[in-house]
């Protein structure tokens, strides 16, 4: 294999991990944001919620901020369905927990709503490119995931100037294609908001006066002639709407990933000990400190551990051959050679993983038998966590 | 055994994040590729993953040869000589530029686009137009024509498709040019894509783990594709752990139950040292074991239940490399999917 640059020289087996300290983290009056990224399936969502459970039952004042549709979590916290609006989370004490889940649409039409005059706001609201742009576009949910926890920092914490209903926002990032669009979404924007294409967009296709410079009408006419001239001018309907509620966005997009630059919050890159999710993980890690984001530890999650049988893979599976009338045995020392590689495999990528990012505090979270149903689940994971 | 889908020239495997459907989807492509079948397998998601797992450099815009087919046997003895597999790895800015070309003759117009900034409005800002590109770009390499003079025909494509959350609206390119073009050539286009994504000549194959979250997922997908009327295919249970109990030790097992001295004088027998620590932490590992199974048999009756052929590849503890996945592709071609 080649395609490990990454990978650093094997130190003899030195301790390269430094335990994250989950609880220290949690209780840090001065942690008001905690955001958990990762690739898809490692168990975001379910750490992000028993990270919030666990700092509410540590006394603290906490929201969770979902992105996944997960019915199964909101059952699990004993609340009928996730919305825009945080809802209680109940029988959590002595703090509170609230939970919600991200409204794409919703949150973009109260942002359009509160930056445009009513008569404006609704122009855009009704317009064909906005619908389809506000539902379905593939960054959409990162930019309104960042909104979402501009709005409920602003509206919430005292220290603010807000009501004082929070002081800790645990919030869950989108599955991205690339892992961190979030990062992205506000340079994104702005460079869409200063670029060529506006201006394009902008400009008058028709009329008395033709102000435009041969090099934009040979583009409009080429869109012209690929998108029809009816999608044409719906867009340009569009653009010259939102262009007067653009200011808006992108100074409050870069409010927010000034906030995510600041010490009181903590990003936490979550992984499943797989080298695919660890490998995103890797790059997760790179990004935020290239980024200058307060990275302040790795969880794996679902790990294998070893435990107190003392059998290598190699000597059970030899040892179950010799046993072809005792099924039963065999069964269970070929069960411990599949264990033990497994355990093996995974300390591999951990201990890989620590060399090349050395100064990563992790947290490495068994597997459990059954998946988290109910509060209590989600407390057995706060103490995994924790390192209980 | 034969294939059960031998009219379907497009195969889209979605799946759970982490149930392994790029896994699948590579495994699946090779075992379509035996017999001297060509097969082309496109990735849309930017990962690179495709030249990962067949340790090749990084793709290219353009159909690469990576691997040759699962080899089979025929009935003579003989080998059959297999196919080759082709990879693409489909990037939305190329996609569109190669579509300005094939379809409008722009000049200098196409380059003009770019320094505009249309390219990356059309690729990563206007809404659905990303996806739009890339199942476009699908689309022509299932249904070649002569537009696209020289290129190699394919007997099957088979996809590395988003996640089953999203695969729905990917694949619906009707519904999400609906809003924006209600005519035009546009919509012309992404209409003729909607009659091969319905037709029988495309499935839609489900990878899932025998969990609780993936199973949901899957059934959620499942109607979620059947009611945009797009072909549900089969479902992949993908990492199944092997059976190594007897199943009638199971339930002592789950109960805590087995016979201590019996593994002792087994392992004994064995040559190897039965102290207790080690017997207790055997029967505690098989007890574990046993729960899972437990919660695994419960999904596979969900999954049975789905309504779909199922197909299910077991889990390698050391993990995939090349080899591993010529295995996995000669399971599922026994299986009937390949």
């Amino acid at each position: 294999m080649t395609s490990h640059p990454r990978v650093g020289p094997l130190a003899a087996h030195a301790d390269h991990t430094h335990a994250l300290e989950v609880d220290r983290l949690l209780d840090d009056r001065d942690t008001h944001i905690i955001v958990c990224c990762g690739s898809g399936g490692v168990g975001k969502t379910t750490t992000s919620a028993a990270l919030a459970l666990r700092a509410a039952e540590r006394g603290r004042k906490v929201v969770v901020l979902t992105i996944d549709p997960a019915r199964r979590l909101a059952q699990s916290m004993g609340i009928a369905q996730l919305d825009n609006t945080p809802r209680p989370v109940p029988d959590v004490g002595p703090g509170r927990l609230d939970a919600m889940m991200l409204d794409m649409k919703r949150t973009f039409d109260e942002v359009v709503e509160s930056q445009a005059s009513p008569e404006k706001a609704q122009q855009i609201l009704n317009n064909q490119f906005y619908i389809a742009l506000s539902s379905s576009f593939a960054g959409t949910q990162e930019y309104m995931a960042m909104e979402k926890l501009g709005q409920l920092y602003r509206d919430s914490f005292a220290h603010n100037g807000g009501s004082g209903d929070y002081d800790l926002i645990v919030v869950d990032t989108p599955p991205s294609r690339s892992a961190l669009d979030f990062l992205d979404a506000p340079e994104r924007l702005s460079s869409f908001l200063d670029g060529r294409f506006l201006r394009l967009m902008l400009a008058p296709t028709k009329g008395p006066v033709r102000l435009m410079s041969a090099g934009i009408s040979i583009v409009t006419n080429a869109l012209k002639k690929v998108l029809g001239g009816q999608m044409l001018t719906d867009l340009q309907t569009f653009v010259t709407a939102l262009d007067t509620v653009f200011g808006g966005f992108r100074q409050r997009a870069q409010e927010t990933y000034a906030l995510l630059q600041a010490d009181e919050t903590a990003f936490l890159v979550i992984a499943a000990p797989e080298p695919d999710a660890l490998r995103e993980a890797a790059y997760f890690v790179e990004r935020l400190s290239g980024d200058r984001m307060p990275l302040q530890g790795l969880v794996i999650n679902r790990a294998t551990l070893p435990d107190e049988a003392a059998l290598t893979a190699a000597a059970a599976g030899a040892a179950s051959e010799r046993l072809p009338d005792a099924p039963l045995t065999a069964g269970l020392l070929r069960l411990h050679a599949d264990r033990a590689l497994l355990v093996e495999r995974q300390e591999q990528l951990r201990e890989r993983f620590a060399v090349a990012h050395p100064h990563v505090p992790t947290a490495v979270v068994p597997a459990l038998p059954g998946d988290v149903h109910d509060l209590d689940g989600l407390r057995e994971i706060g103490r995994l966590l924790a390192g209980e | 055994m034969s294939s059960d889908w031998p009219h379907v020239q497009l195969h889209v495997v979605t799946g759970k994040g982490g149930t392994g459907k790029s896994t699948v989807a590579a495994a699946l492509a090779l075992g379509l590729a035996s017999h001297g079948k060509n097969v082309l397998l496109c990735e849309v998601e930017g990962r690179q993953g495709v030249a990962r797992m067949f340790d090749v450099d990084p793709l290219p815009y353009a159909e690469t040869r990576i691997a040759t087919g699962l080899r089979m046997r025929s009935r003579s003895g003989a080998d059959a000589a297999p196919g080759n597999v082709y990879a693409l790895h489909i990037a939305p800015e190329e996609a569109l530029l190669e579509y300005l070309k094939m379809y409008y003759k722009l000049g200098p117009a196409g380059r003009a686009l770019d320094r505009f900034g249309v390219t990356e409005f059309a690729t990563t800002i206007a809404p659905g137009v990303r996806d739009v590109l890339l199942t476009g770009k699908l689309f022509e390499a299932v249904q070649r024509n002569s537009r696209n003079k020289g290129a190699r025909t394919y007997d099957a494509v088979v996809l590395d498709a988003p996640p089953t959350g999203r695969i729905t609206s990917f694949l619906n390119v009707s519904e999400s040019v609906a809003g924006l073009a209600k005519v035009g050539p546009i919509k012309n286009q992404a209409d003729t894509m909607m009659t091969l994504f319905r037709s029988r000549r495309t499935a839609v194959h489900l990878v899932t783990l025998l969990e609780e979250m993936p199973v949901q997922e899957t059934a959620d997908g499942i109607s979620e594709l059947r009611a945009a009327g797009l072909p549900v295919g089969g479902v992949i249970v993908n990492q199944v752990r092997p059976r190594d109990l007897p199943d009638e030790s199971l339930s002592a097992a789950l109960a805590g139950d087995l016979d201590s001295e019996e593994i002792a004088e087994d392992l004994k027998r064995a040559g190897v040292e039965p102290d207790p620590g080690l017997v207790a932490a055997l029967t505690e590992e098989a007890k574990e074991y046993a729960e899972r199974r437990a919660l695994e048999d419960t999904q596979r009756e969900l999954v049975a239940g789905l309504g779909v052929p199922t197909y299910e590849l077991d889990r390698t503890a050391g993990g995939i490399d090349i080899g591993g996945l010529y295995e996995l592709a000669a399971e599922l071609k026994d299986q009937g999917l390949a």
